[in-house]
């Protein structure tokens, strides 16, 4: 009884969740350009984006392997942060290190923007560049937006794992690192994980901080959309969402059914 | 486990835009007006336009960036920005390089007082003949060095015909509390206050606060039949049938009506705003000669052409206003006739101290009730 | 606990680095910006110009509050559920709850503004079976959704992960000691989960005070909040002093209340066992 209870607020929650993608589907599936007016069913926002020349190929792949490589080095750093605070013995310093890392959120992203912007300039003219903002300033500013939510996801993790454990570990023979890498780190991975998710889904949406630490050769999808002003968007938009959606369920439910047998909780 | 799904869709998710590949695109234009040289093959453009602002090759349109490149073996680096700010913001700020902007006429004003753009090779530009005299010698740039017109607009009325009676022919009608909550206006403070400014009857581009006072009080007064302030949200509201009233530019109008066809326009009695785009070249530019050959490029017929059918602005460019072929050739709303023409004012760049008074201005009549 | 060893005390470093670098630096920026005037003096004057600003500011924190809280109440439930199922599921599960955000915000957007619009899906089916259209879009309600919206994966993940670990012998211990099923809930699994719980909450309300689009569209660009003109200021006026003012203001005020928020839930975020 408390089973199905649970269950349907849960597939309440999805359905509010899918309701708006179901609607961009549906639309993308239009004869008409509106995006409130249906006139009818037609393919032909799919024959447009494979077989005109949208330019919208290169943003995609951009803004995902943009993602990735931000979300990954993001992990890879605020995990280390997470478990360096979690360590820290002086409430001074560890309070400090706290507020420091919800900075980067608490700003409007015009804010966090333009000040990095501003950064890159500075440094630019020291080094005498003619452009200061290439991919690499887009990525270091992706990172940086990143990692505070990798930290807040990891430290609940590493608050609820057992100190002692690493400690036994220890005793029993292993080094520091090696403690770490089999005790504590599989203790908190539903943490990194779900950091690094967060991380990734950031950085594919990001407008703003993106457009004032882009360059002129990295064009991503967010910036190509947003711009997007003066005309409305164009349903080929909805169709290329509505192809990511669907393969990324296929994906899902590919693995799903694949992977049924899988091994046991590791502890 | 996990490591192999997210490497898969990752793969995955790559290789599908792969597939959007340039085949069947349309790039290249059948005969050159100009003489394009490759001297400057090899080298990189860096182009900073309006988002959606360019023909791009989508629905068997001519792209126009990939037939420059074929043509000239220049590479194009296109980029876009949201507003004339924003641009202003990159630009200024000394960050990125740019060899073409293409702003709007207060803009540029602005950044000709403020040193920020140089002055074009006309030489070069042997297809400037092509541009309508009218188009020539506007405020911004009244001796023709530092710009070439690339897209005209005028704001207008759109109205719901099932939703409102009679023709309106003034702004007043959006004040008019028969269609309280129907009505919409800009999101911006400039747009928004040159409604009220045309109304009342006073100058859009006023030096004097006391005018702008006046605007406010009379934007107040909308407040409560408005339904909402919007921008590029006006095309789902008025396609959809959910607002009565918009402004908004006649170019968008023409897209909109082909989605929904009880949408009617009209330029008001009291006059409304004209502006233009045109492309400039900044100071810090690293490709001058090769932003030469672009600009001349966007005037190519074959181009403009492209350009004009795809963005639904009127276009500066007589080989294309006088084009029987031209999809909006004559058409009553981009190219009234002289004596529908309405009273039309450009926006000027507003001394910064007016400025700061009328975005104060702006927040007030926001939180107005 | 034992003196921390070198690893403990050198793994930070990068992050240390990076910090210093990105985010204390432009940090350091933004109050200069916010001290100053455009021709680079020391002034107050946009701190003083900011009391114009206090219902604007009290407002965005008030949209805030109530957009996290609904969040949680929705969330707790639902990473709860998401924590009692298999594992596989559980990795579906989240990958679904993801799955809408990486959607362009802007789409989804504009896909509510059909649900909600006065015309729009919700009403259609309203007057088809008989009932009279509602106003759903440029209402508070609407902008405190879209941030609910936006924002609630951000609350359901931090929370499940944490939950996902609460021993089931904890919980078997509770039942057997004749805990029922609210007392367990209360006792057990609610002061467990908090290290998620306050995570969430940051997650979610930090970034809701200084949000901008989700109010310009769904609120009929008739809602003012902190973010707008903070948007207004630095790209409309070209005064990036305002902005900076405006924003150093916002970040003492978040500031503020996260700290008044550790008040109250104890030194839930420190080590539950030293």
């Amino acid at each position: 009884m408390k089973k199905t209870i649970g269950n349907i607020f849960v597939g309440l929650m999805y359905l509010i969740l899918y309701l708006p993608l179901l609607v961009m589907v549906v639309f993308s599936f239009n004869a008409g350009s509106s995006t409130s007016v249906f006139k009818g069913l037609s393919f032909k926002w799919y024959v447009e984006l494979f077989t005109n020349s949208t330019d919208v190929g290169v943003p995609v792949r951009n803004t995902l392997i943009l993602a990735v490589v931000s979300a990954v080095i993001a992990t890879v750093i605020g995990t280390a942060a997470a478990v360096y605070i979690y360590y820290v013995r002086s409430k001074l310093w560890k309070n400090t290190l706290n507020t420091v890392t919800n900075i980067p959120m608490m700003n409007p992203d015009i804010v966090t923007g333009v000040s990095l912007m501003l950064l890159f300039v500075f440094v630019g003219r020291l080094v005498g560049a003619v452009n200061s903002l290439n991919f690499f300033t887009l990525l270091i500013a992706h990172i940086t937006f990143n990692i505070p939510y990798v930290i807040l996801n990891v430290l609940p993790k590493l608050n609820q794992t057992d100190p002692h454990l690493a400690e036994a570990a220890q005793d029993l023979g292993s080094t520091p690192t090696e403690s770490f890498f089999r005790v504590v780190l599989p203790a908190i991975m539903p943490g990194v994980t779900s950091g690094f998710m967060m991380a990734f889904t950031l950085s594919l949406d990001d407008f703003i901080i993106s457009y004032y630490t882009t360059g002129t050769d990295f064009q991503t999808l967010p910036l190509y959309i947003f711009n997007m002003v003066k005309k409305p968007v164009k349903p080929h938009i909805y169709a290329l969402y509505s192809i990511i959606f669907l393969l990324v369920l296929a994906v899902l439910l590919f693995t799903n059914i694949s992977g049924m047998k899988d091994k046991k909780e590791k502890k | 486990m996990k490591k192999i799904l997210s490497v898969m869709l990752v793969i995955l998710m790559a290789a599908v835009p792969l597939t959007f590949t340039a085949c069947g695109a349309n790039a290249a234009i059948e005969e050159p007006r100009a003489v394009y040289t490759r001297d400057y093959a090899g080298t990189t453009l860096n182009v900073f336009n309006w988002g959606v602002y360019i023909s791009d090759g989508s629905e068997g349109t001519l792209n126009v960036n990939k037939a420059f490149e074929n043509l000239t073996g220049i590479h194009v680096n296109y980029t876009t920005f949201e507003s004339n700010e924003a641009m202003y913001a990159k630009l200024k700020s000394g960050a990125v390089s740019y060899d073409v902007i293409i702003p709007s006429d207060y803009m540029i004003e602005r950044l000709i007082s403020e040193d920020m753009i140089q002055p074009l090779d006309f030489s070069k530009l042997t297809n400037y003949d092509l541009i309508d005299d009218s188009y020539k010698g506007v405020f911004y740039d009244p001796d023709n060095r530092y710009s070439v017109p690339y897209n005209v607009g005028m704001v207008g009325l759109i109205y719901n015909t099932t939703m409102v009676e009679g023709t309106p022919d003034s702004w007043a009608v959006m004040w008019d509390e028969k269609y309280a909550d129907q009505i919409l206006t800009f999101d911006n403070p400039r747009d928004a206050f040159a409604i009220a400014q045309f109304l009342i009857g006073v100058d859009v581009n006023s030096e004097n606060k006391a005018d702008w006072d006046a605007a406010a009080d009379k934007l107040k007064e909308q407040n409560k039949v408005l339904q909402g302030r919007v921008m590029d949200q006006v095309f789902a509201k008025m396609e959809g049938g959910n607002a009565a009233i918009a402004p908004y530019y006649a170019g968008d109008y023409l897209v909109m009506v082909e989605n929904n066809e009880d949408l009617a326009f009209c330029y008001p009695k009291e006059g409304t705003n004209i502006f233009m785009d045109a492309a400039c070249v900044p100071k810090n530019a690293q490709n001058y000669e090769a932003a030469m050959l672009y600009i001349n490029f966007l005037m190519e017929p074959e181009v403009a052409l492209a350009n004009a059918e795809y963005i639904c602005y009127a276009s500066p460019n007589t080989a294309v206003i006088n084009n029987p072929e031209y999809e909006y050739y004559e058409n009553e709303i981009l190219y009234p006739a002289p004596e529908d023409m309405p009273v039309t004012e450009y926006f000027h760049d507003i001394d910064p101290e007016i400025r700061s008074y009328y975005e104060k201005l702006w927040e007030s009549v926001l939180l107005a009730d | 606990m034992k003196n921390r060893t070198f690893l403990q005390r050198i793994i930070g470093a990068p992050y240390i680095f990076w910090a210093a670098v990105f985010i204390v630096v432009p940090l350091i920026i933004v109050v200069y910006y916010s001290f100053t005037d455009a021709a680079g003096n020391f002034t107050l004057d946009n701190m003083k110009n900011l009391s114009d600003y206090g219902q604007i500011f009290r407002d965005s924190i008030l949209y805030s509050l109530a957009a996290t809280a609904i969040s949680l109440i929705l969330a707790y439930p639902f990473a709860y559920v998401m924590s009692r199922k298999r594992e596989k599921t559980q990795q579906i599960m989240m990958v679904l709850v993801m799955l809408p955000m990486w959607m362009s915000l802007l789409i989804l957007t504009y896909s509510w503004m059909n649900i909600l619009e006065r015309q729009g899906i919700v009403n259609t089916f309203l007057t088809k079976i008989g009932l009279s259209p509602m106003t759903l879009i440029g209402t508070p309600g609407a902008v405190i959704f879209g941030m609910v919206y936006n924002y609630i994966p951000y609350m359901i993940l931090p929370i499940y992960s944490v939950m996902s670990k609460i021993e089931p012998s904890v919980l078997e211990a509770a039942e057997d000691l004749g805990s029922g099923s609210v007392s367990k809930l209360y006792r057990v699994i609610l002061p467990l989960s908090m290290p998620g719980v306050v995570s969430g909450i940051t997650m979610v309300f930090v970034p809701s005070v200084s949000t901008f689009y989700i109010s310009q569209k769904l609120g009929d660009g008739k809602i003012l909040l902190v973010g707008d003109i903070i948007e207004r200021q630095i790209q409309g006026n070209y005064n990036y002093n305002s902005g900076a003012a405006l924003s150093f203001v916002l970040m003492v005020l978040i500031i503020l209340s996260l700290a008044l928020m550790k008040l109250f839930a104890g030194e839930a975020d420190d080590s539950l066992y030293v």
